[in-house]
């Protein structure tokens, strides 16, 4: 059957088999590979997304349900260029080893701070309960979003991958067309 | 430009940007067109023979490609059927392992056959229409009967036993007839699963015309897989490609050759198409190795000072129903560390390695060592709990001193550097041991039950001398300086969130000088990277970092030759300082890695003999162990009404040596500190006495969520080594071996007023209330 | 992992829910939010060969408090009942048991009449709803019936729900000293044992309980035994209390299974029981 889904604000049309799971939907069919799956018994929440604005388990939807509706993946929650602030706290506290939890799990802690904007600690790792972590053991990934969460209500705003990360390409003179290519000298990368 | 030293900062991590973004290219991310789908038909038995095979109904579907069995598989050209295991001792028995099952099926989830369709569904679909049928066999799950008789997983074997491995120091004997006290003590290390989020996942590819096979595969080994495929496959080692690209979580479980790596790559090369298998949870929780699973019988003799002096020891292992590429190593690594860091060296004791119809155990996080730590921190609180003493005494009494290392252990180990009692006074003082002790006591009138479990562990990682362990001990690394001055770092080791693209990147740019963006470290690529031994046994940096920092002195004695050219001084003269070459002494002329790279690229001002470019490939070959080790410290409550556990404190005092990155070592024990409190409170693996998994799923097994774990304290000391050039001991473990025994000690301390001597984990709150319903021996009522 | 194949359709009412019911019969299954539904069919433990989706049937979510009185449409999410100050109000048993049912991304999906039907014995809102002697609205063919919560769990995923019949109300007089405590099993975070109780209160004392247990048997049941010994009884007295919840699963056949056994089940409904009144007389 053909359905028709909004994702990351861009509406969409699939043709998909009734018991097409969204996750299999918005990776396979979609290409948004952000998305994991991690378990089959709606355990890990690996496969987190927001539906209708809400963070709902994907592999628990079948994409049919979802026609008609708005599906927020982690692309959506921010890129490279501008990263949510989730995103990026996750990565100033190392709230992440492997990577595989961790789409879901910013997905996740994005609705947490959404219904709960300053929560406590605990309120942290019991709204954090539908999502599954092998590596870290939480307790950066607790940081982290008491970190997003002081970014947030402060209104900080959304930093690119390069401001925190920045890849300096050497600085060598292009040269004049018609030259040789093999650069005469190497300069110092300019920060 | 300002130079900064990037060793010992706590930078962020260069992997994160694709990871939080979702950009990352996992086994499952992997594209390729054409790509099919298998599906594996498991055996829903946990002994059994398999009567008949029926696949006509599946191969007449639509959407299959093709169905193999066993049959198949056996009768292939060039296909060996069985899969490898290391071997270490002469009397092992290696009954065959065949990648599909042949006759018979022996644990639940062995694989059967293997359907391949057109899409994951359909694979699905078709894997119910192959039709087996069983004739059911006895099975044997309890290690203790499997290794007294029949029924047999291995019937030609004539004994599920599949090794014994006896080990004798000093004179255990001696020290038995001479002791104050003896205590005995059954220990059972149960059984656990090792739960990457990431199950395991492949896609293999063959290029009929390069003749080319290509395996990505979520591996902590691609090269030793590379070879390992090359023996099964009958395929020359150079036309094999295997790649490790992103990996969600190993914890030694993608330490392995699995069936279905070698089945699925087997079919590719058949079908000539891409062909694709993500296993489902529940397949995992059946067919990934299980880890743990011992009964340790131990027996020990100690003075009345709380001195011990002898330790008897007998480790039954279970094997599951086949070897997998380390199970009977595995065993034997408790044996190595019974002594843990203690000094008594009278030692008696046996291994035993038994088949069950279960599946096969192997490394998973500590590998063995997390069982010795157990049975000798449970042992040394039993000598204090039975001698009245304080379990720190015990401890204190038994240390091996700070002053006596290297030391060598009564199993043949030589620990090069430690100080137990520094690092767990500093624990004692940070959590206010003495405070807590009359805390406990206030609390205990109030019928309140808070327990205090402390452990002080030493293990055994940085895996490891060759002559211990051949073919997986040395690494290796490559180091590139491009002509434009960026450094390419290719790594033998295989890591999957242990950081060592940030880590390496670190290392390098402090010792060449360049900014650490320009650093990029590559692995999992067989294609791209020299042969590598791959990430396992806490040995990443300890093993991979000292293969990095050879390739730096290669690079940087090149340099400096290249330099010294320039300004027509004497190599001798010219040094490394900050990163920058200068003639000693004379900071006026200085040249940056990059500047000698490029020379080294132009090749026309280079000192005659020395051939251009400028890289390094360098293997470092571990003259030893390394040996961290710690005190983490526990303190829980017991509710007296229900036998429930909550965490009061957790601190955690490890030295590893040098800290790269802190903050990436202090990820590493936040995780190891989680399962191995997961595996004192929660975790079980459960088979029925007809092999059926009663813990399937994770709706049964459980791995704990945020709210079931504490907040934990680190801190740490720093005691050198010099097992490698960079002093790093290796972390990626220690938590886990650490953590395990605290937490017990801590349960079991709380319910001491019940008179508990030991209860077996998982310390679940129903054999916990059960033990409660003693009364207690200061008289409160609950 | 994979569902066996399906046909899906969606009814627009509740009417149009009903008549695809009848036509399909034993082949379909009703699905709002499937968080109990889906999982089955995901380990092909269920196999419908059609899914009615009745998830956007309006008007059958809200909730509604006036004259004493709480109705909540069958279509409410657990995520709407746990944000409601009213039923944190009007009755915090079930405020309680929609807060800690599964996980947040599961109470976004799942809704009350959905779990309620599935009859799961493991589950929450069977104790509470019995607790609260709620009155379910069933709607079929020939109108709509009502039944008592007491008369509609049957047994281990049996409810009195007939095939040709829809849930679409659950209503209930407002019990505001009421609580609902869970001991959470701690990998599904089911209810290995979960205690509901009602309480109303007089002087200080327990006037009348309403008692109900899940996690126990094949089904959640009404304490009545404990019901009786509450009266009278002051709720912060613990000595009391634990006297009068003592036995609270006498009659009914526990289960077993890997993590708790049916004799520390047992024992764990006396201590759920009692924390349930101790929760149910505080202040909320």
């Amino acid at each position: 059957m053909q359905i028709d889904l909004t994702v990351n604000g861009k509406q969409t049309f699939i043709d998909v088999e009734p018991r097409l799971l969204l996750v299999h939907a918005l990776r396979d069919s979609l290409n948004l590979t952000g998305t994991h799956v991690g378990c089959d018994t709606s355990s890990c929440g690996a496969c987190t997304v927001l539906l209708d604005g809400v963070s709902v388990k994907s592999c628990t939807v079948f994409a049919v349900q979802a026609s008609g509706h708005e599906v927020t993946t982690i692309e959506g929650i921010g890129t490279a260029d501008s990263l949510h602030p989730m995103q990026e706290a996750f990565w100033t506290a190392h709230g992440l080893q492997c990577g595989y939890c961790t789409t879901g799990m910013i997905v996740s802690a994005v609705d947490l701070l959404k219904r709960n904007p300053d929560p406590s600690d605990d309120e942290i790792r019991a709204g954090l309960e539908g999502n599954l972590c092998r590596c870290t053991g939480y307790e950066n990934i607790v940081k982290a979003v008491r970190a997003a969460g002081a970014a947030m209500r402060a209104g900080d705003p959304r930093h690119s991958v390069n401001e925190l990360m920045p890849i300096h390409p050497p600085t060598v003179e292009p040269p004049p067309s018609g030259e040789a290519i093999i650069p005469q000298q190497l300069q110092e990368a300019k920060v | 430009m300002a130079f900064t030293t990037m060793v010992g900062a706590r930078i962020r991590r260069r992997e994160d940007p694709r990871l939080i973004t979702g950009r990352a290219t996992y086994v499952d991310d992997v594209r390729q067109v054409g790509t099919v789908y298998a599906a594996f038909v498991r055996s829903p038995y946990g002994h059994a023979k398999i009567t008949s095979i029926d696949t006509a109904q599946a191969k007449s579907d639509p959407h299959v490609l093709a169905v193999y069995t066993g049959e198949d598989l056996h009768h292939a050209h060039n296909l060996k059927a069985s899969l490898p295991v290391a071997h270490k001792m002469p009397d092992l028995k290696t009954p065959p392992h065949y990648v599909l099952a042949l006759d018979e099926a022996r644990v639940v989830g062995e694989a059967v056959a293997i359907v391949v369709a057109d899409s994951p569904y359909t694979a699905r679909d078709a894997a119910e229409k192959v039709v087996v049928e069983y004739e059911q066999l006895p099975a044997v799950v309890d290690i203790e009967k499997a290794a007294a008789g029949p029924p047999y997983v291995h019937e030609s074997l004539g004994t599920n036993v599949a090794f014994t491995m006896p080990f004798s120091a000093g004179d255990p004997d001696k020290a038995f007839a001479e002791a104050d006290v003896t205590i005995k003590q059954r220990i059972v290390n149960q059984r656990v699963a090792p739960v990457p989020i990431e199950p395991r996942s492949m896609v293999a590819s063959y290029d009929a015309g390069m003749q080319q096979l290509t395996l990505y595969s979520a591996t902590q080994i691609p090269h030793l897989l590379r070879t390992q495929l090359a023996i099964a496959l009958g395929l020359p080692e150079n036309k094999i490609r295997v790649i490790a690209p992103e990996v969600g979580g190993g914890f030694g479980a993608k330490l392995n050759v699995y069936a279905e790596e070698v089945v699925v790559s087997w079919v590719a090369m058949q079908l000539e198409r891409p062909v694709k298998y993500i296993e489902t949870r529940s397949e995992c929780f059946q067919a990934m190795i299980h880890g743990r699973d011992q009964i340790d019988d131990l027996e020990v003799a100690a003075k009345n000072d709380g001195t011990i002096t002898a330790l008897r020891l007998k480790i039954t292992a279970n094997m599951g129903a086949y070897h997998q590429l380390l199970t009977p190593v595995i065993p034997t690594l408790t044996m190595l560390m019974a002594h843990g860091c203690y000094k008594f060296e009278n030692i008696a004791a046996e291994v035993v390695g038994v088949f069950t119809n279960t599946m096969s155990t192997d490394a998973y996080r500590g590998a063995g060592r997390p069982e010795a730590t157990f049975f000798i921190e449970r042992a040394i609180d039993m000598v204090a709990q039975r001698l009245k003493l304080d379990p720190v005494d015990v401890r204190r009494k038994n240390f091996i001193a700070s002053s006596a290392f290297p030391h060598t252990t009564a199993t043949g180990l030589t620990y090069d550097s430690g100080d137990y009692e520094t690092t767990m006074d500093k624990a004692l003082a940070i959590i206010d041991y003495a405070g807590l002790r009359k805390q406990q006591e206030e609390l205990r009138k109030q019928g309140r039950y808070l327990g205090i479990g402390i452990s002080t562990y030493v293990e055994v990682c940085g895996m490891g001398p060759s002559a211990a362990m051949p073919a997986a001990g040395w690494d290796s690394a490559t180091i590139r300086v491009e002509p434009t001055g960026s450094i390419t770092v290719l790594t033998g080791v295989s890591p999957h969130g242990q950081g060592q693209e940030t880590t390496f990147a670190q290392i390098v740019a402090d010792e060449l000088g360049v900014p650490i963006d320009h650093v990029s470290v590559i692995h999992g690529d067989t294609d791209k990277v020299q042969y590598g031994v791959g990430t396992f046994g806490s040995r990443g940096t300890a093993v991979g970092g000292a293969a990095l920092k050879l390739a730096i002195d290669t690079i940087q004695a090149k340099a400096v030759k290249i330099a010294a050219h320039q300004w027509e001084a004497n190599p001798d003269d010219v040094e490394y300082r900050d990163g920058k070459m200068q003639v000693k002494g004379d900071p006026s002329k200085s040249m940056t890695t990059a500047e000698a790279g490029f020379l080294a690229f132009m090749g026309d001002k280079l000192p005659p003999g020395l051939e251009p470019g400028l890289d390094a490939t360098r293997r470092f070959e571990p003259p030893n162990f390394v040996f961290p080790f710690g005190t983490h410290i526990c303190v829980v409550e017991v509710d007296a009404q229900s036998g429930e556990v909550k965490f009061v404190k957790y601190l955690a005092v490890d030295d590893c040596g040098r800290l790269i990155n802190p903050m990436i070592a202090e990820g590493q024990i936040h995780g190891g500190i989680a399962q191995g409190l997961s595996q004192a409170l929660f975790e079980e693996v459960v088979y029925d006495g007809n092999g059926q998994l009663l813990t399937g799923t994770l709706m049964d097994y459980a791995i704990p969520h945020a709210e079931q774990v504490p907040h934990y304290e680190l801190d740490h000391t720093v005691t050198p080594t010099t097992v490698n050039p960079l002093g790093i001991k290796g972390i990626g473990e220690a938590g886990t071996i650490g953590s395990t025994p605290a937490v017990a000690n801590a349960v079991i301390d709380a319910l001491a007023p019940f008179g508990v001597v030991h209860i077996d984990m998982p310390l679940k709150p129903e054999k916990l209330w059960a033990a409660m319903q003693a009364v207690p021996s200061n008289g409160s009522v609950r | 992992m994979i569902p066996a194949a399906f046909d899906y359709v969606r009814a627009s009412s509740v009417d149009d829910a009903l008549r695809l019911l009848a036509e399909h019969g034993d082949d379909a299954k009703l699905l709002a939010g499937g968080h109990s539904l889906i999982p089955m069919m995901k380990l092909r433990l269920a196999a419908p060969a059609v899914l009615i989706d009745i998830a956007g049937i309006p008007q059958l979510d809200g909730i509604a408090a006036s004259g004493g009185r709480v109705t909540i449409g069958a279509l409410t999410k657990h995520a709407a009942l746990a944000a409601s100050d009213d039923l944190r109000k009007h009755a915090p048993a079930l405020w309680d048991a929609a807060n800690d049912l599964g996980d947040p991304q599961v109470r976004n999906r799942g809704t009350i009449g959905g779990a309620s039907a599935h009859g799961d014995p493991s589950a929450d809102y069977p104790a509470v709803l019995q607790a609260l002697d709620a009155t379910f609205t069933l709607a079929g063919k020939g109108g709509t019936r009502e039944i008592r919560a007491a008369e509609f769990f049957l047994g281990m995923f049996e409810t009195a729900l007939g095939a040709n019949e829809l849930l679409t109300r659950i209503a209930f007089d407002a019990a505001p000293n009421s609580a609902y405590v869970k001991f959470h099993h701690p990998a599904s975070h089911y209810a290995v044992v979960g205690a509901a109780v009602v309480l109303t209160l007089s002087g200080g004392t327990i006037a009348a309980a309403r008692v109900a247990i899940t996690g126990i048997g094949d089904a959640a049941f009404r304490a009545g035994g404990v019901e009786s010994a509450l009266q009278g009884v002051n709720p912060n007295d613990a000595v009391a209390v634990k006297a009068a919840t003592a036995g609270a699963a006498r009659g009914v056949q526990a289960r077993a299974d890997t993590f708790a056994s049916a004799s520390y089940r047992a024992a764990m409904a006396d201590v759920f029981a009692a924390r349930a009144v101790a929760k149910a007389a505080s202040a909320r």
